[in-house]
């Protein structure tokens, strides 16, 4: 960690709380429930992904671009487009996921373990 | 039935001073705070990780994403996810600890009818539109990428 590492911290902070402004716009003022607001960040960013604005984005804000759900979309659309650099059609369906896998992985592993040990609230 | 008066009374100031408006800016501010915040968090600890363990930037990513996972899976079984969410809405929701917690919490939710047909069947109720629309849209980009020759 040398150099101007606290301006790195400073853009994720800023790309990051962005992403969360605008998705509270998106709850607030355009009533959308937060299935609708994640949809459409995930197909916002795999549109962004595609023309590869996000993987520059997130070359800038780190993990202020790569946190946010609109990176979901983003991961998959480089997992597709890796794929299909190397083997053509067919890498579009067999790389799509590959960018996604710790998050998909860990958040169901976690969320199984967590309705092993606890109890619902409610 | 009680029928509200049409024209303006002298009372309808005082009804409006005392009725609580719709806290945009309050909601707006918090979300950008702690969404900003939490990404801050996650940028300091991927530098951290990347320096001391001495792995690439993308797999210190990979592992403060794991980690930022966990713990909102834990917070979720603690029953403190949902409240500071109250507070903080998007600023956790957005970020991939909403993505957790929708999943954490129907699976806990739904335990009570079974970890199969329950847990299993269900613990992907509002992370199943992520998933959805997220291949969807991305098989529609990449297809589009290789018929314009640009992959």
């Amino acid at each position: 960690m040398s150099g101007e590492w606290w301006i790195d911290i400073l853009k994720a902070f800023i790309v990051g709380g962005a992403f969360c402004l605008i998705g509270q716009l998106l709850f607030d003022i355009a009533k959308l429930t937060p299935a609708h607001t994640m949809s459409i960040m995930v197909t916002a960013g795999s549109i962004l992904g595609g023309f590869g604005i996000y993987a520059k984005l997130a070359d800038w804000a780190g993990a202020g671009a790569t946190l946010p759900i609109i990176s979901f979309g983003n991961m998959l659309v480089l997992g597709a487009l890796e794929g299909a650099k190397s083997d053509g059609f067919w890498g579009i369906w067999t790389g799509i996921l590959g960018g996604v896998s710790a998050g998909i992985a860990a958040s169901v592993f976690f969320a199984f373990v967590i309705a092993l040990i606890f109890k619902p609230k409610t | 039935m009680v029928k509200k008066p049409k024209v303006a009374s002298w009372y309808d100031p005082i009804i409006k001073s005392h009725g609580t408006p719709r806290p945009l800016a309050k909601n707006c501010l918090a979300a950008f705070c702690f969404g900003g915040a939490l990404c801050a968090v996650a940028q300091f600890f991927q530098l951290l990780i990347s320096q001391i363990a001495g792995v690439s930037d993308k797999d210190a990513a990979a592992i403060v994403m794991i980690i930022v996972i966990a713990l909102a899976a834990l917070l979720t079984g603690l029953g403190v996810f949902d409240k500071i969410a109250q507070q903080v809405g998007a600023g956790l929701a957005v970020p991939i600890t909403g993505f957790a917690n929708s999943i954490a919490s129907s699976t806990l939710e739904f335990k009570s009818e079974g970890y199969v047909l329950g847990s299993g069947c269900n613990g992907f109720k509002l992370a199943g539109a992520v998933i959805f629309f997220g291949i969807g849209s991305a098989v529609v980009v990449a297809l589009i990428a290789l018929i314009l020759g640009l992959v």
